[in-house]
């Protein structure tokens, strides 16, 4: 009886969590130019307009650049880090561990208008670098929870017998480590793109007309202008970053397996 | 090499000095602190030092002295804005607490796969960005929406002021941070003895009693850990106000904004922004006391 209760409570839940999002597919493929739901016919007029119109792909490829970029940063410096936080003992890591993990619960806005005080003195607004590495902060932490997570899992016996059998520092962490937290440094690196990709705060603060990422056009196309391609553009953005997510799943599924 | 012979205890003073003391004391063990040193400059340069920027700025600008917290603290739209946020803040953390704990209570009792489906739900709406579930939100709560054309055609109702509210803020505040309620929630109550139940209705309690003497106690660790990642996440958004609350009825955030952006008032937007700052620090410090061993970070568990 509660069994059943809850279960339909837990059911009304998923559908309030996961449905409402869905309502932007359909729009996307409105015929008529507005934002009213239910849409009326079919068209691709919405993503015909993004894929001719050169500021939305631009944006597109400003957001894809700084994502991957952002990734590649983020993966090595979070790597680097979790091993060294895992080899080095003395009475702060815990305090340097937490300093590392902060900027997932300061608020973004505070971050954003620091990084804009900042960055407007460094001439640092609208670049790629700026873009990067303020990004940077924020997907760090993520790469070093699952890199750490990955680490927990491997035998520190296997470093020394790479070590005793006459194999230097890099080549046991290219040949021992790495393969074996692959599966922490995947999901992390996946995490690391999807939140620059989608990363707003900080971008809105940050851009130049020189650089604008996909999220900030489509903010500034939501608040000043009136124009359905942005349902399109959601769809689009949607999809990149479920489909990335989803393979981060698959790839912490793996480390699972692996540790267990 | 010599990992297992080198002392094991590289001694280092301070916790602000990483690396001086540890090179010459222990010189076999400083390698690794260079892994560290990349992440320390970035977080250092592109985090630790803007939040030291704000609030040199707000100390300073326009001139020293601390007449930014004074308009902060003495003006009534700030105390109006203040207590707007905290409260919306608020309403998010009750109403995830109240849906998350069924669910989470669900996860506790069924099978391995049916466990991993309902933690596969729960984590599925954190792979979409704000900004397009909030869009989605703008499309349904229009006022010319399906929820209003709804309530027109079956109750004769006019258009309610369900975007451009707080309500509708609320909504979709707590959509987007349930996750962060269901997870610590869910990983305290799979601590708990299930036999505690039974053997308190055993001993005579009725199952509301049970629930409310031993059930919800044991539970409180996740409570806590969930509510204060809700409510601290929860003072600090932007997007969903700015895009489905009123103009009239701004947050903290939005004010922020507004201050800089608009009136290029500097001095005073960075002392909201410190304030907010103190307010998160202020209820990890003070509620992380109450609920020890919980992590502070979404999805890290110690």
């Amino acid at each position: 009886m509660l069994r059943r209760v809850l279960g339909a409570i837990a059911i009304l839940i998923i559908a309030w969590l996961v449905l409402p999002t869905l309502v932007i597919i359909p729009m996307s493929f409105n015929s008529a130019s507005s934002f009213n739901f239910p849409p009326k016919g079919f068209s691709l007029r919405w993503y015909e307009n993004f894929f001719t119109d050169a500021s939305w792909l631009r944006a597109l490829g400003a957001s894809l650049q700084v994502a991957i970029v952002t990734m590649i940063v983020a993966t090595t410096v979070g790597v680097m880090a979790s091993i060294g936080l895992s080899k080095v003992r003395f009475r702060g890591k815990a305090l340097l561990e937490n300093f590392f993990l902060t900027p997932l619960i300061v608020p973004g806005i505070v971050i954003a208008v620091g990084l804009y005080s900042l960055f407007l003195r460094f001439n640092l607004l609208g670049t790629l670098p700026g873009f990067v590495l303020a990004h940077t902060v924020v997907a760090l932490p993520l790469v070093i929870i699952n890199v750490m997570a990955s680490l927990q899992g491997v035998d520190p016996r296997l470093e020394e017998a790479s070590a005793s059998l006459g194999a230097g520092r890099l080549q046991t962490f290219f040949s021992i480590t790495l393969p074996l937290i692959m599966p922490g440094v995947t999901a992390g690196a996946l995490f690391a793109f999807v939140t620059s990709f989608d990363e707003i705060i900080l971008s809105l603060f940050i851009q130049s007309p020189q650089l604008q990422t996909l999220p900030v056009k489509i903010y500034y196309s939501v608040t000043q202008t009136n124009d359905p391609t942005v349902a399109a553009v959601a769809v689009i953005a949607m999809f990149t970053s479920v489909i990335i997510m989803l393979s981060a799943q698959f790839a912490s599924r793996k480390r699972k397996s692996v540790s267990a | 090499m010599s990992q297992i012979s080198a002392p094991s205890r590289p001694r280092v003073t301070s916790a602000g000095k990483v690396g001086s003391e540890a090179n010459q004391r222990a010189p076999r063990n400083w390698k690794p602190f260079l892994l560290l040193v990349p992440a320390f400059l970035i977080v250092s340069l592109f985090f630790l030092a803007p939040l030291v920027d704000v609030f040199i700025r707000s100390i300073t600008d326009p001139r020293l002295g601390l007449q930014n917290y004074v308009w902060l603290f003495t003006t009534e739209t700030n105390i109006t804005v203040t207590v707007r946020t905290f409260g919306t803040a608020l309403l998010v953390t009750v109403v995830c607490v109240l849906l998350a704990y069924p669910y989470a209570y669900l996860m506790t009792i069924v099978g391995d796969r049916t466990r991993n489906l309902l933690q596969l739900f729960v984590m599925l709406p954190l792979w979409t960005s704000i900004l397009v579930r909030t869009l989605a939100w703008m499309v349904l709560l229009q006022d010319t929406g399906p929820i209003n054309g709804f309530l027109e055609t079956a109750f004769g109702i006019g258009p309610l002021p369900l975007i451009r509210s707080t309500f509708g803020v609320a909504l979709a505040m707590s959509q987007v941070l349930l996750p962060f309620m269901v997870l610590p929630l869910y990983s305290a109550m799979s601590k708990i003895d299930k036999r505690l139940l039974p053997a308190a209705s055993n001993l005579g309690a009725r199952p509301i009693t049970a629930f409310f003497t031993v059930y919800l106690p044991l539970s409180r660790p996740g409570i806590f850990a969930g509510s204060i990642t809700v409510f601290i996440l929860g003072l600090g958004f932007y997007i969903i106000p700015s895009l489905l609350g009123s103009s009239k009825e701004i947050m903290i955030s939005a004010l922020m904004y507004q201050q800089i952006s608009v009136f290029l008032m500097w001095g005073q937007g960075t002392a909201l922004g410190i304030f907010l700052l103190a307010a998160t620090v202020l209820i990890l410090v003070v509620v992380g006391r109450l609920s020890k061993g919980a992590s502070m970070f979404p999805g890290v568990e110690k």
